[in-house]
């Protein structure tokens, strides 16, 4: 999977980026340095506990760092006002997070709503975003989303985080809560929206397959520091240590398994 | 009894509009200011748990005790502006009565802000945060729609709490569906109570399902439901009001007749109602006031005229203890009420309603006691009294003169002590001896030889504002001196007795053709 490389400079860049949590006494995130250029997807992975789901949310400020530096178009993000941060950075949570209380159609519209748009330009624009995650406006605008299956919620969050137009989307494990043949399809999608709106994206996963079908590059974390970054093909051929030798040969070795358990 | 249900239909619009707007003012007053205080307790631990704890100690005391509380403190306050601003506040009536219900309102309202708010899913505030909203933002548009349904079902049930306690405002002087109660406890008129009950009940439940109506609308996302419970709400608080408002305005510049809580006082006031009314006034009552309620109210311009008794003045007011003799203590009262509290007494109204001892004529005569000082020799006699007598200073004074201190005693809801002598449950009973019960039941009137209970003349007080209106004062004046002892007995008894029972009403009528103009 060939990215464009039309624009070369670090659209993202996170400097000695640290964070414990208050009583936990140990460090979540200590010494993380990363560039991510502008339209890369780039998947953080790592065991569960490893500090790449602070790390994300440190990147929109959902969680404030305790030192170093995270730079957006060479903006300093801890300089910036949270909130305004927050509107301008598409976000997707783990089970979706959408608000129980609004239909499909409210909860796509509420960022563009606090930027206030004005209402015509609001539905016009939900109107595209139903389009291209391939959910037809009639059937689901006016829905809420206990009436929505596993898939189509995370079709809406993805529309939502996407509403006002943001040049960097963050994923937090979204496909975690979908059944297989769901995940694929809303994986594909995800990566066909990446493309063509030219959006960075980071996304958090603990499920290496997913990551080298999805990933520009792909950061490996343990016990909250960056082990190692590179394309699958440089994991794969030069891995740091033992332990992203481990992590990049599982789902080999499972496949293989499940290949001689099957010709058997 | 069909006399009783005209007079409690005659009664309802009354009752029933002051009772909503004093429920629904509560209700209102205890959302604005449970919903934010709910708001922060759920936002701070520190502030939140003292704060429940303490609206959980607010609930646990007695409605009565809590709604008579809030008058010595209103009292209190008032003088306190008066001082200050030259501004006295109304301390009986709607004011302690409203800021009581709203005290009582605010428990299930709060702990439901608080439980709802804490119940939150965090993954959908985080999403709230997410997305860019503000604290603010976030309360608004996430927090407070999400709790909005536990928030509803708390408000239901304060609403049902409140609408049943504000019954307990009618002795603080608010009416309310509660008058029904009281005034037929007081006279045994079970139709009133049980009215007034069934009354209380269906506009609780009213109010309970409209808001339920509201709820499910909220939660279906049915606008078209929400609004018609809206209007539901509205069109209730609307008919209760009207007749309110209908007739408040006259009323509200007229003359207030105050009465105490029974029958005697009802029957009296009614009297006097219905002679300043004849002489043009336009006039309302307030019955089932406290004792001294009465009497702080009448000083304070709440009411305008009430009758009192010699004796309990003497006592409760003046804390006087010694016994100066019938005339010599209306007279120095008559000195002391005007130079003290600007209050006019027009003199005695022609009979005693004094405290007495009496017992059933069988027991006594078995007994051989014929007096006060006779008891003395029977230790083991149980003695039933209302609920004023022994923290008296008349009962204080009857014990030390003739050594009863150690006499077991019970209290009763005054018309009860009737039902209590009789049965042998109690063997002997305070009473007044303006009820014609007395005679009625052959009771045996205890001698009191060494004069320690003081005569109890009825007076009528007249409030400041009309100690010198000569046309309120000539509307009244015929009734001094002309009530006879038998008359006021035998109209007792009409309201009092079991069968053939008259509304006080109906019996100041017809005593009102009995006197003269």
């Amino acid at each position: 999977m060939a990215h464009s490389k039309k624009a070369p400079g670090p659209l993202i860049e996170i400097l000695e980026l640290s964070k414990a949590y208050a009583g936990s006494g140990t460090q979540a995130v200590s010494d993380f340095n990363l560039s991510v250029p502008e339209g890369e997807f780039l998947v953080l992975i790592g065991p569960s506990g490893s500090g790449k789901t602070t790390t994300l949310n440190m990147v929109n400020r959902l969680v404030e760092p305790d030192g170093g530096e995270i730079r957006i178009q060479g903006r300093n993000v801890l300089e910036s006002d949270p909130v305004m941060l927050r509107r301008s950075i598409g976000y997707v949570f783990q089970e979706a997070g959408l608000f129980p209380h609004m239909t499909v159609a409210e909860n796509i519209a509420v960022t563009p709503n606090l930027l206030g748009w004005d209402q015509p330009r609001i539905r016009t624009r939900v109107h595209q975003l139903l389009d291209m995650v391939q959910l037809e406006e009639g059937a689901f605008a006016n829905r809420l989303p206990l009436e929505l299956s596993g898939g189509q919620r995370q079709r809406v969050a993805l529309a939502r985080a996407l509403a006002a137009r943001p040049p960097v989307l963050l994923l937090d494990e979204p496909f975690g809560a979908l059944d297989p043949v769901t995940r694929e399809s809303v994986a594909a999608d995800v990566r066909r929206i990446h493309q063509r709106l030219g959006l960075t994206t980071l996304m958090v996963t603990h499920d290496m397959t997913e990551a080298l079908l999805m990933a520009d590059r792909i950061a490996v974390m343990r016990d909250g520091r960056l082990i190692q970054v590179g394309t699958p093909r440089e994991l794969a051929s030069s891995p740091a240590d033992e332990f992203v030798t481990q992590l990049i040969e599982n789902p080999r070795r499972r496949a293989h398994a499940l290949a001689e358990m099957l010709n058997a | 009894m069909n006399d009783s249900v005209r007079e409690a239909w005659r009664l309802l619009p009354d009752y029933l509009g002051q009772h909503v707007i004093l429920s629904v003012s509560a209700l209102l007053l205890g959302v604005a200011v449970s919903l934010p205080l709910g708001i922060a307790a759920a936002r701070s631990r520190r502030f939140g748990t003292p704060l429940l704890a303490a609206v959980s100690v607010i609930q646990t005391i007695p409605g009565l005790a809590l709604l008579a509380l809030f008058y010595p403190l209103l009292l209190a306050l008032s003088a306190l502006t008066q001082d200050l601003f030259g501004v006295s506040i109304r301390a009986l009536g709607f004011l302690p009565a409203l800021l009581a219900l709203t005290l009582y309102a605010m428990l299930p309202i709060l702990r439901n802000v608080v439980t709802a708010l804490d119940g939150l899913d965090p993954a959908i505030l985080m999403a709230a945060k997410g997305v860019g909203m503000t604290p603010r933002q976030s309360l608004f548009k996430v927090e407070l729609p999400l709790a909005a349904p536990l928030v509803l079902a708390g408000i239901r049930t304060a609403t049902v709490w409140v609408v049943g306690i504000t019954t307990l405002s009618t002795p603080i002087g608010q009416t309310s569906l509660g008058n029904y109660i009281f005034t037929g406890l007081q006279i045994e008129n079970w139709v009133f109570v049980l009215f007034g009950c069934v009354a209380a009940a269906a506009l609780a439940l009213t109010l309970d399902l409209l808001l339920a109506v509201a709820g499910s609308g909220l939660a279906m996302r049915l606008r078209g439901r929400l609004i018609a419970a809206g209007l539901g709400v509205i069109a209730v608080i609307a008919a209760a009001l009207a007749p309110e408002l209908a007739h408040q305005r006259p009323a509200h510049q007229g003359i207030v007749i105050g009465a105490k809580n029974f029958g005697e006082q009802y029957i009296l006031s009614q009297l006097m109602a219905s002679r300043l009314h004849q002489a043009g006034f336009s006039v309302v009552e307030k019955s089932d006031l406290g004792s001294t309620i009465a009497f702080r109210a009448l000083g304070a311009g709440d009411i305008d005229a009430y009758v009192d008794y010699s004796g309990t003045l003497w006592g409760n007011i003046l804390g006087r203890t010694d016994m100066p003799g019938r005339q010599a203590m209306l007279d120095q009262l008559a000195a002391a009420l005007q130079k003290d509290h600007g209050i006019l007494s027009l003199g005695s109204l022609g009979f005693e309603n004094a405290y007495i001892f009496a017992m059933r004529k069988e027991r006594a005569e078995a007994l051989h006691i014929k007096s006060l000082a006779d008891l003395a020799a029977h230790p083991d006699l149980r003695i039933g009294g209302d609920f004023e007598i022994f923290s008296r200073p008349e009962w204080r004074a009857v014990a030390s003169a003739y050594g009863l201190g150690a006499m077991k005693r019970r209290q009763y809801q005054p018309d009860f002590l009737y039902r209590a002598v009789m049965s042998g449950d109690a063997d002997v009973v305070s009473a007044f001896s303006s009820d014609g019960r007395i005679a009625r039941y052959d009771l045996v009137i205890l001698e009191d030889p060494k004069s320690a209970l003081p005569p109890y003349d009825a007076m009528l007080l007249v409030g400041p504002a009309h100690a010198h209106d000569a046309k309120f004062i000539a509307a009244l004046k015929p009734l001094i001196g002309s009530i006879s002892l038998t008359l006021m007995q035998q109209a007792n008894l009409r309201v009092d007795r079991d069968q053939d029972k008259q509304t006080p009403a109906t019996t100041a009528a017809w005593m009102d053709q009995r006197l003269p103009h």
